[in-house]
């Protein structure tokens, strides 16, 4: 069952410089299942998730020959429609907690502002429940945490945080645009795991956007490979050895390995024709 | 043999609030004691002699020698400075020599007037710029970001005298709508001076607690133009400085996590990214404030409004001395109560100053 259908997205920036095309011609459907979104910085893989949710700004513009949302066309929604959908249907988990959150807003008040104001919840019951998405990302001491202001927590702790705040109204789909990147190493299994957890356990439909193409092919059940603002490739992620695409084999050969060897690794090649 | 070294014990360290209390009060006791410094050398080195100024020039040698001796002017530097710093802390910052009273009892009377005038300009300036500068930066390059531009433009751009005189002759002289200079009528400046008990010298306050509303409307809307004149100056100021600080704030990546929750534009923008708006227009609304309580010379001489700034500078005129020092000691200390104020606020709204 398609959850997300996507044909022929565009985002075009109209600049003083003239016209920047984020955006050119991506399609993809996704049902509940894990998409990954790979590819370099610029390669318009953020532009794409926050177009889903029509998050753009001005100048930027969208256009698609077709986005559907579960039957909604996200094209022609009303900002009232997206806004619901925004608050309920699609959630999107950004980069990097230290900017994602209110800083002057504690934390208890950032959880809970959705159900109050949206959903009309009263005060106490939105804290309980608040409390329980907090205690589902693994945080200890969650009554603590929620009278803490952002700058308090750790990067893991706030990148947790987040993910509760954006899975408490239970939503179809979950953008996570680079969840991890800003986090320690030590931290990212773990973040990842309890991501992994609740979108398994919530049957969720998943798009995960990194620039760690191993790290997606682990995680995710399917594959698009962007550069420059198209996909250049989309794979299922356990065929992601056998990638033909000379963009894909360079991102893959572009880590390092442990207990590989040392020579120095090889560049990306960047081809003007995997543009076109 | 085996040296078991001494645990040193924890350092004794006072509760938080009392230690950010007691450091401000420090700091601003360091700031005003250089205050002092500074006049009281400019009261050294102006070339008035104080003897003089008080005696005449027709004075004996021995009247001469006996004013300067009870003036203290026969003792050493420091010790004249700890003289002239002990009166200060006690509030004696002299006699003027123009109106002979004590310079500090000339304050408590013309302060009041540049206070209430400050104040409701600012709140003027405020409750108009904050929401414009909110409306311009949410619309970027619409007819609603321009007028707003104009408007501050001309604000900045217009010299006050002439708007003053400009805001007189349309508003008192042709529509009538609005007092004329002074703070009241002349009949009620009477009444007020001799029924009214001043509780403040804020005439607004003062008739307000003693039930005399005709004169409270009539102080009313004597004050209304000055402060509107006043206030569109700071309301430019500060409309423009909200603007780019919103503008900021709303390219921030927490704005994007507030509409990924599905908040609604009015609670992104007024409750979001006000909040963290707030944080540096606080110090710009508490400077903008403190250049008013230092009385505006110009605005006062249009409307005869008998404040701080044309006490000063009367007495500047006058070579008054003591009532320029002490005029400037009292505008300096409120100036830096301000800052520290402002300080303060700011831990209030910004979590991470605290």
């Amino acid at each position: 069952m398609t959850l997300l259908s996507v044909k022929n997205l565009r985002v075009t920036f109209d600049t003083e410089a003239g016209k920047v095309e984020a955006v050119r011609g991506v399609s993809f459907s996704l049902g509940r299942e894990r998409l990954g979104i790979v590819g370099e910085s610029g390669s318009g893989k953020t532009m794409t998730g926050r177009s889903v949710l029509r998050l753009i700004r001005p100048p930027g513009r969208i256009e698609a020959e077709e986005m559907r949302f579960d039957g909604i066309d996200l094209m022609a929604a009303s900002e009232r429609q997206m806004r619901a959908l925004r608050g309920q249907r699609i959630a999107m988990v950004m980069q990097d907690p230290k900017y994602s959150l209110n800083p002057v807003m504690k934390i208890g008040a950032q959880l809970t502002e959705g159900l109050r104001l949206r959903d009309g919840m009263s005060a106490k019951a939105a804290r309980l429940k608040a409390i329980e998405a907090l205690e589902a990302v693994q945080i200890r001491g969650p009554e603590r945490v929620m009278e803490a202001y952002p700058h308090e927590l750790s990067g893991g702790m706030g990148q947790r945080v987040m993910i509760a705040m954006m899975l408490i109204p239970n939503p179809d789909l979950l953008i996570a645009d680079e969840p991890t990147s800003a986090l320690d190493v030590t931290v990212q299994a773990e973040v990842l795991s309890i991501l992994d957890g609740l979108v398994r356990d919530r049957g969720m439909g998943l798009i995960f956007i990194s620039h760690d193409l191993r790290l997606v092919g682990r995680f995710c059940d399917r594959v698009l490979v962007m550069y420059k603002g198209r996909v250049v490739e989309e794979l299922e992620a356990k065929n992601l050895m056998n990638a033909t695409h000379p963009y894909t084999q360079g991102l893959l050969n572009c880590l390092p390995r442990i207990g590989g060897n040392r020579s120095p690794l090889p560049g990306l090649d960047r081809a003007a024709e995997w543009a076109e | 043999m085996t040296v078991v070294p001494d645990t040193p014990a924890p350092p004794f360290r006072l509760p938080r609030p009392i230690r950010l209390i007691g450091g401000t009060a420090l700091s601003l006791a360091i700031t005003i004691l250089g205050l002092l410094l500074v006049t009281f050398i400019i009261g050294r080195v102006v070339p008035i002699d104080p003897v003089l100024a008080i005696i005449g020039e027709r004075a004996t040698t021995e009247q001469y020698e006996a004013t300067r001796i009870a003036l203290g002017l026969d003792e050493p530097m420091w010790k004249q400075f700890a003289i002239y710093v002990g009166d200060a802390v006690q509030g004696d910052l002299g006699q003027s020599l123009r109106t002979r009273r004590e310079v500090s009892e000339d304050i408590i009377r013309y302060f009041p007037a540049t206070l209430e005038l400050a104040t409701i300009a600012t709140l003027f300036g405020v409750l108009v710029g904050v929401p414009a500068g909110v409306l311009a930066a949410t619309r970027p390059g619409t007819w609603v970001d321009q007028i707003v531009r104009i408007v501050g433009l001309m604000g900045y751009s217009m010299p006050v005298f002439w708007l003053g005189l400009l805001a007189l002759l349309i508003f008192y002289g042709i529509l009538g709508w609005v007092g004329g200079p002074g703070r009241l009528d002349a009949g009620f400046s009477m009444m007020f001076e001799l029924d009214v008990p001043q509780r403040t010298g804020m005439i607004l306050i003062d008739t307000a607690l003693a039930g005399e509303w005709a004169m409270f409307r009539n102080a009313l809307s004597h004050i209304v133009l000055p402060s509107a004149v006043l206030g569109y100056t700071s309301m430019a100021y500060i409309s423009r400085m909200t603007r780019s600080f919103m503008m900021n704030e709303l390219g921030q990546e927490y704005i994007t996590t507030a509409r990924v929750k599905g908040m609604p534009e009015w609670r992104v923008v007024w409750v979001h990214a006000l909040k963290n708006v707030m944080v540096p227009l606080i110090t710009v609304i508490a400077l903008s404030y403190a250049y008013l309580l230092e009385g505006s010379v110009l605005t006062e001489t249009i409307f005869a409004w008998p404040g701080l700034g044309s006490y000063i500078t009367d007495a500047l005129f006058a070579a008054d001395m003591p009532a320029v020092l002490g005029g400037t000691v009292v505008v300096g200390v409120v100036f830096v109560t301000l800052n520290m104020a402002s300080d303060l606020l700011y831990r209030l709204v910004d979590p991470r100053a605290r």
